[in-house]
């Protein structure tokens, strides 16, 4: 018998085994790739990396006008991806009756999710740049990249409300709250923590979408910055620069990549780096603020 | 002169009456033709086997049916002094649920501060005198026999109160609004006999001046606390009496095999 259980204890070693590997080779793999890029652009990251645009010479190219590009655009994305995702969200788990037009809507939002980028990209070409005639700018970034993540707000905010007891509700609607109240007090509050995850996560995702922004018609070469959003004379703000044209990190790590110059290797790799640092810490504050909201949330 | 004309002689009040109450589950009939009262500024129980319909009875007094869909009402249930039909069309069950306070079998803080809980009900009436909400959150903890315990904590997460008093504080957010019926579904299943005890106690004082209906498995606690119980069986109300005489003297068969024990 003794035999026997330690036969079949072995398969738990040798399962145990196998998922240990998979797991490395998951990690190894991108370790490597990481600690790649960083000994090949370590040397040209600097300050002056970070304040210089790009130029002819791959010793004074900077990437000042990608990440402010990216920047921008990300915060134009934020802006119309956000409200939309979650009002759909909360429409979708607390309003909509539940009947085949909402399964098919439901199973259209997760298709889309699955929907290549380059195809949101087309998408944004047609409609954004001509048919609305916003041209190749920030604007017209900013909205093909919200129609990308937004399917991911989306099933985030449900997944959010749906983690919610029932019993709240009812502890809510019994003492004679309305929907909206309670959607208000209960349902927003108590599931903002798994939404500001998603959103994170969909904004990493769009960081770091090339194919999209290219269709669109970023450009690979820009030397000037959009206009400031800040004016020393009244009315103070402006929106010029969400019709500025524009490039973006990723794009910039194309352009680089696809010179000759070794050097401008090195740029790619420094890109590369701190595109990657800016997902990270993306992901890294999506956790925090998870832990943060959490903490105070118990049913 | 028997214990019913003692009561009759009292001048019984109704505050709620069921009248030919039925309900569906979609096609489910849950319910069946049930009639009868709630009488005022008394603890009526509800007891019967898993099923029989006790819960789904008690969320008809609020509405709480209307939040789901495939549900429907026949019948009325009249609330008093106005001798209006809760379930009626043009009735929205807000109103209702204004008037008409729940009390659930788990308690169900909101993940809000102790304060912010029993405020909440205040709050969605667009009450925004911060002294009136003060007033009246301290008020509805000592009706709740809380407040001692929790009066220097009232800005702390109500979830770190213990179960029983987290169940208080869930009576006393139903309390803050005033309500004239207050419904209890199984409030103690989830409490240890101590608390158990304690929210026992606290129901014999609410009565003075708040109607009370409450589902209850445990028919000794239904014979502490209540003084009408109504025993239903998948559906049907059965027996419907003073408690002491339906306990210790049932008209029907069904209602002595299940109190004795033989059923159920």
């Amino acid at each position: 018998m003794k035999k026997d259980i330690q036969k079949r204890k072995r398969w738990d070693a040798i399962f145990a085994l196998c998922g240990m590997v998979a797991l490395m080779i998951g990690v190894l793999t991108f370790t490597a790739l990481f600690v790649d890029m960083a000994l090949d652009g370590f040397g040209r990251l600097s300050w002056e990396f970070f304040t210089n645009y790009p130029s002819r010479r791959p010793g004074q190219a900077g990437i000042l006008s990608a990440w402010v590009g990216s920047t921008l655009v990300m915060l134009t994305t934020a802006f119309f991806a956000v409200p939309l995702g979650v009002a759909a969200g909360v429409y979708l788990e607390e309003y909509a009756s539940k009947n085949w037009v909402t399964d098919i809507i439901e199973i259209n939002i997760t298709n889309l999710a699955g929907v290549p980028s380059i195809v949101y990209g087309l998408l944004g070409l047609g409609l954004f740049v001509y048919q609305f005639g916003l041209g190749q700018s920030i604007l017209a970034a900013g909205l093909t990249l919200a129609l990308l993540i937004l399917p991911v707000v989306i099933v985030a905010t449900r997944e959010a409300i749906r983690s919610i007891p029932q019993v709240i509700r009812e502890g809510s609607y019994a003492l004679g709250a309305t929907q909206w109240q309670t959607v208000r007090y209960h349902i927003l509050p108590y599931s903002s923590a798994g939404i500001l995850t998603g959103i994170i996560i969909g904004m990493a995702r769009a960081i770091g979408e090339t194919a999209p922004i290219i269709t669109i018609g970023a450009l690979t070469f820009i030397a000037f910055l959009p206009p400031s959003p800040v004016q020393s004379e009244p009315p103070f703000l402006s929106f010029d620069w969400l019709m500025s044209p524009f490039t973006v990190m990723p794009i910039q790590m194309f352009n680089w990549t696809s010179r000759p110059e070794a050097a401008f290797h090195a740029n790619a790799a420094a890109a590369g780096f701190v595109l990657v640092a800016m997902t990270l810490a993306m992901n890294g504050l999506a956790i925090w603020l998870r832990y943060r909201l959490r903490r105070n949330l118990k049913w | 002169m028997s214990a019913l004309e003692t009561h009759v002689s009292e001048r019984l009040a109704t505050k709620a009456e069921a009248r030919k109450l039925s309900f569906y589950y979609g096609d489910f009939r849950a319910l069946k033709n049930i009639t009868m009262p709630v009488h005022e500024r008394k603890v009526t129980a509800l007891i019967g086997p898993s099923g029989c319909g006790k819960s789904t009875f008690l969320r008809c007094f609020n509405r709480m049916h209307d939040l789901y869909p495939g549900n429907r009402y026949e019948g009325e249930i009249i609330l008093q002094p106005d001798n209006a039909n809760l379930l009626a069309r043009d009735v929205d069950p807000i109103e209702v649920r204004m008037r008409i306070g729940m009390v659930f079998q788990k308690p169900n803080p909101f993940p809000k501060s102790v304060f912010e809980n029993v405020a909440y009900g205040l709050r969605v009436r667009g009450e925004s005198s911060r002294r009136r909400i003060e007033e009246k959150v301290e008020q509805a903890l000592q009706d709740a026999a809380l407040w001692e315990e929790v009066k220097n904590r009232l800005h702390q997460p109500a979830y770190n109160l213990s179960g029983g008093q987290q169940q208080r504080l869930c009576i006393a957010r139903a309390l803050a609004t005033d309500p004239e019926l207050l419904l209890f579904d199984e409030p103690t299943s989830a409490l240890d006999p101590i608390a158990t005890a304690s929210i026992e106690e606290l129901m014999h004082d609410l009565k003075e001046r708040v109607t009370i209906l409450i589902v209850t498995h445990n028919m000794q606690q239904a014979a502490r606390v209540s003084d009408f119980t109504a025993y239903m069986y998948l559906g049907d109300l059965i027996e419907f009496g003073i408690t002491d005489e339906l306990f210790i003297k049932p008209k029907m068969k069904q209602t002595e095999d299940y109190i004795t024990g033989r059923f159920g």
